[in-house]
């Protein structure tokens, strides 16, 4: 019971992980229709940013933590913002309008590209980190039943509550929101409107690659340790939240996170760490055969 | 006017250039660097420096280029553009030119033993892209999993081969249809998906497979993978030095023994088994199975309408391709000689599927020329390892955005009426 | 044709129905078509037309009702239970689609061999007699070409075999459309909006096309249409829907007169929103 519990919050806090990356995906995915494949890279640049941005804080002096930590989740969200938005600009965008496989082949193409980039500029090897916040709190302990919850996982998973909450409310009650859904249901009518679409969709990457950041910069907290390949799985998980939440839905996105994030903690906890990615691909095509539309998409009717 | 412009492509590129010092302040001016002693940070601002320059040099020449060529920047070209009623004489005259440089290409003053291995490495991706091509480009299924497949095949004929010691030309159609039916194993659930969803479900398949090999350590042998895998023979004459059972090829035939003969049998073995793909993809798109592909990447509707079964279709298709991955995969493992799971990850997928669409899809010369450009090309410049893939990235990227269509995009009708009438008369 | 012999009822459909969410968008629909007859279905638009249409041809399964096919030798099919591939194949029901789905970048002649699939694939072997070139297969295809270039005489379009369809003009291509249609062999041939975007030269001479097919092979033809010259010159039968529901069946005459069709197009006396070409196409064929 205590060893569930224990994986529930540990599968819990790489949910929230999952799902802030999962909300990139199914945000672009819902104004343009594409798979973003490049958006797991652009976290993985984001939790590079991060870590070089808490040594420069080192560097600098900062030692108090909780000032460190707002300025480097600014930094680094402005600055893989950059990255996304660059990404969006020169690979998407001229792309706009053509065959489905062109954007995917590019996204392809921006992936490869950022693997290895931050590969050459950075160095192939592992970087490892301190633990930087430390401390936990004790939920429950009698005698050997201890079930603990760290400072950082209350941190990631408030954060991302917060940050969760924020974006429904903008696209909910904002004129970008509008915007954005309107560019979602019907690209020409929303431009013939006199929506600025290019900006919607910019600014779409913009948020994307910054809540991806974020993600970034807790999983350096948490794991302490990085490296450019990180991307890769990460992206792929994250797209199966998004499609098992309902792709181009926010709050399914977010459900979608902390379910595969249980998934993988309990799989690793009662079967096998070695099979746990086997375990949420296995989760992914079932969903996709007995439910396409992910459990809170809204079913399409096929127009013949 | 000419001012005019210069100075609104002097801004333009001066704030290209501000946003690329931007970019590469965080990853490019700060080097992590790991010692004993934990992580510390390097200054490295002259390279800042250097992407701003880089960048404002390169977006003002291509507007000076865009400018110089006009209208051949112009990218969106429509369906009708791509089909040529003409079968292209010249195309096939020069594809039959491509296969007679391919035959004589080892006897050629300037090739060696370097140059042979490249050219067969060049052949297994063209093999595998226009296996790939059946399913990409005939039938509209995106499938970022292909390598699977090709995993598939080489641990088939590695285990069959090791274990039960039967020979290549027997494991070639066992592999292939061993992957033919993971195919449809795979196919049958998922065909019935939309697009970007099954390039999804195919990508997670390849990892599965990958990550199966890698943790099936009894049958696998795990991230070892399998050794002294068994090398191919000329018709049961090995072609090793000495053989303990009977007489070598070179024996045999009365040569000198030198390690140049198997890789030139190697490289006609890869050959003739890509030439084998080709006339059956050329011979399969005369046919309804063939014409079916094409019309349900056209429209699906419009097919289930005419009463084709697109499932059933699909699966065709997928099945297919997986076969022809397979016999490439049987190929890989008897070629090396040892495989592992390093050499069937995403990346190889990526790759194969960028000569498909980057060759032109469908388009069977392009698919060759995308080879050469994409795995040739680049084992030239091994010593640039690294920056190797940073450019076969980039190179995606840029091929993508110059033409979207593919380096030769272009379809012939498969069955012309007026042909016929000339015949007939 | 035999004009002694009652046409034989080929199509019944009973008490159909579906919904989708809150919008029954048919309801309780029952109708017949009969061989060698051409039946229109006309309404204003929303009133279910290219609903029923993807009924019959099994894109949608009705929530409720039966729809049955009945083939020249007695055979029966209930369409609400066979997959849409089925239908097409089996009870040779085939329709075209309002927004022309032609596979664009093939040849019109690739498009008509599609149209003959089933048959040339058994013919083939399921491609093994197609790889090896036998001789059965060869002559398999020259009669599915043969029956290609009847078609493409009919609809004019011999001239252009060897374009890509998604290059032809916009009445070539609902042209095409129906030739490839009929290389399917129908039984029943459905023709969602035939006329639509055609000038009046063109809508002539789809007229004329109908009729000869209809005189030629006796294939029966259920058409929805907006056109009303189209509707009344041709149809033997009209069949009026609005929000659902069926509100007149007869003979054109008879439904012009229809007091509920009237009402229907034009509204009552003192509505405010006339669907004005709706309204001028009922006067003119009515004229």
């Amino acid at each position: 019971m205590d060893y569930f519990l224990q994986q529930l919050i540990n599968g819990a806090t790489l949910g929230a992980i999952y799902g802030l990356i999962a909300l990139g995906y199914t945000m672009v995915y819902g104004i343009i229709g594409m798979i973003n494949f490049a958006h797991g890279d652009i976290y993985m640049v984001g939790a590079f940013i991060s870590l070089i941005g808490l040594m420069v804080m080192g560097a600098l002096g900062l030692t108090f933590i909780p000032l460190a930590l707002f300025l480097v989740v600014l930094l680094a969200m402005i600055f893989t913002a950059l990255y996304g938005w660059t990404v969006e600009r020169i690979a998407y965008r001229p792309l706009r309008g053509s065959s489905r496989l062109a954007p995917l082949i590019s996204a392809i193409g921006t992936s490869i590209f950022l693997q290895n980039y931050v590969q050459i500029a950075q160095g192939a090897r592992a970087k490892p980190l301190p633990p930087m916040v430390r401390g936990s709190v004790d939920l429950i302990h009698t005698g050997n039943f201890q079930v603990t919850i760290s400072y950082l996982q209350i941190m990631i998973i408030a954060l991302t509550v917060v940050l969760m909450a924020g974006f429904t409310f903008m696209i909910r009650k904002t004129s970008l929101g509008r915007a954005q859904r309107a560019t979602e249901q019907d690209m020409t009518m929303a431009s013939l409107l006199g929506i600025n679409v290019d900006r919607t969709i910019s600014i779409t990457f913009i948020i994307g690659a910054s809540l991806a950041a974020v993600a970034g910069l807790m999983v350096t907290l948490y794991y302490g340790v990085i490296d450019f390949y990180i991307g890769f799985i990460a992206g792929i998980k994250a797209f199966t939240a998004a499609v098992l939440g309902g792709i181009g839905s926010l709050p399914g996105a977010m459900l979608g996170g902390f379910l595969i994030g249980l998934i993988e903690a309990f799989w690793s906890g009662y079967f096998s760490v070695a099979y746990k990615d086997v375990g949420v691909f296995a989760i992914l095509v079932l969903v996709l055969i007995f439910r396409p539309t992910g459990l809170l998409g809204k079913p399409e009717i096929e127009k013949v | 006017m000419t001012a005019l412009r210069l100075r609104t492509e002097l801004v333009d590129a001066l704030i290209a250039a501000f946003v690329a010092a931007l970019l590469a302040l965080p990853l490019l001016g700060f080097k992590l660097t790991d010692s004993a002693t934990g992580l510390s940070l390097d200054y490295r601002w002259p390279l800042v420096g250097y992407a701003a320059g880089a960048v404002f040099t390169g977006r003002l020449a291509i507007g000076q280029l865009r400018h110089f060529f006009g209208a051949r920047f112009d990218r969106t070209r429509g369906q009708s553009d791509i089909y040529s009623a003409d079968p292209g004489r010249a195309r096939i005259m020069f594809g039959w030119a491509l296969i007679a440089i391919a035959l004589v290409l080892p006897w050629l003053p300037f090739a060696d033993k370097g140059l042979v291995d490249k050219a067969t490495l060049v052949l297994i991706y063209v093999m595998l892209g226009w296996g790939l091509n059946i399913v990409v480009g005939l039938a509209g299924l995106l499938d970022l999993g292909y390598v699977a497949f090709y995993a598939i095949g080489a641990y088939a004929y590695a285990l069959l081969a090791k274990t039960f010691g039967i020979s290549f030309w027997l494991c070639l159609p066992l592999a292939g249809l061993l992957a033919a039916s993971f195919g449809i194993l795979l196919g049958f659930p998922v065909l019935r998906l939309r697009g970007d969803y099954l390039a999804i479900v195919t990508l997670g398949f390849g990892e599965i497979i990958r990550v199966i090999l890698q943790n099936w350590g009894e049958v696998t042998g795990g991230p070892n993978g399998i050794n002294s895998v068994p090398r191919p023979t000329f018709f049961g004459l090995p072609f090793s030095a000495i053989s303990p059972t009977g007489p070598t090829f070179h024996e045999f035939f009365g040569l000198p023994f030198s390690p140049v003969h198997r890789i030139y049998f190697l490289y006609y073995l890869i050959l003739a088994l890509a030439l084998f793909t080709n006339i059956f993809i050329i011979r399969i798109r005369r046919l309804p199975a063939g014409r079916a592909w094409e019309a349900l990447r056209e429209d699906e509707t419009a097919c289930k309408s005419l009463g084709i079964n697109p499932t059933l279709t699909k699966l065709a298709a997928f099945a297919t391709g997986a076969c022809f991955a397979g016999f490439a995969g049987s190929f890989f493992a008897t070629r090396q000689g040892f495989i592992s799971p390093e050499s069937f990850s995403f990346i190889e997928s990526a790759i194969i599927l960028a000569v498909v669409v980057l060759g032109g899809m469908g388009s069977q010369i392009g698919i060759v020329f995308a080879a050469l450009l994409l795995v040739g090309l680049p084992e030239w410049f091994r010593e640039l390892e690294q920056y190797r893939m940073l450019a076969f990235g980039a190179a995606m990227v840029l091929i993508m955005l110059w033409r979207p269509r593919g380096l030769l995009a272009s379809r012939s009708p498969t069955v012309r009426l007026g042909k016929l009438a000339e015949a007939a008369s | 044709m035999n004009k002694d012999t009652l046409p034989q009822r080929i199509l019944e459909v009973e008490r159909l129905s579906i919904r989708f969410g809150g919008l029954l968008a048919v309801n309780d629909l029952s109708f017949a078509a009969h061989d060698r007859e051409i039946t229109a279905i006309i309404g204003p638009n929303g009133a279910g037309k290219t609903t029923v249409f993807n009924c019959l041809t099994g894109f949608y399964k009705p929530g409720v009702g039966r729809i049955r096919l009945t083939h020249a030798d007695g055979r029966d099919y209930l369409l609400e239970r066979m997959d849409d591939f089925r239908i097409a194949r089996e009870a040779r029901v085939v329709r075209t689609f309002q927004n022309i789905r032609l596979f664009a970048g093939m040849s019109v002649l690739e498009n008509l061999l599609v149209a003959q699939h089933a048959a040339l694939m058994r013919a083939s072997l399921f491609s093994v007699a197609g790889m090896l070139g036998l001789p059965s297969y060869r002559k398999a295809e020259k009669i599915a070409i043969e029956r290609a270039r009847h078609w493409l005489e009919k609809t004019e379009l011999i001239a252009a075999a060897d374009e890509a369809a998604g290059s032809l003009p916009y009445g070539a291509q609902r042209r095409l459309e129906i030739a490839r249609a009929m290389c399917a062999e129908p039984v029943l041939l459905c023709l969602d909006e035939p006329a639509a975007g055609l000038n009046p030269h063109e809508s002539l001479e789809l007229n004329e096309l109908l009729l000869a097919i209809r005189a030629e092979t006796g294939t029966a033809i259920l058409l929805i249409e907006h056109d009303m010259s189209v509707v009344m010159q041709i149809s033997d039968h009209v069949i009026v829907l609005d929000h659902g529901a069926k509100i007149a069946d007869g003979s054109p005459q008879a439904v012009r007169a229809d007091e509920a069709v009237i009402h229907a197009y034009l509204g009552t006396p003192d509505s405010e929103d006339l669907p004005p070409d709706l309204a001028i196409g009922i006067a003119k064929a009515g004229r």
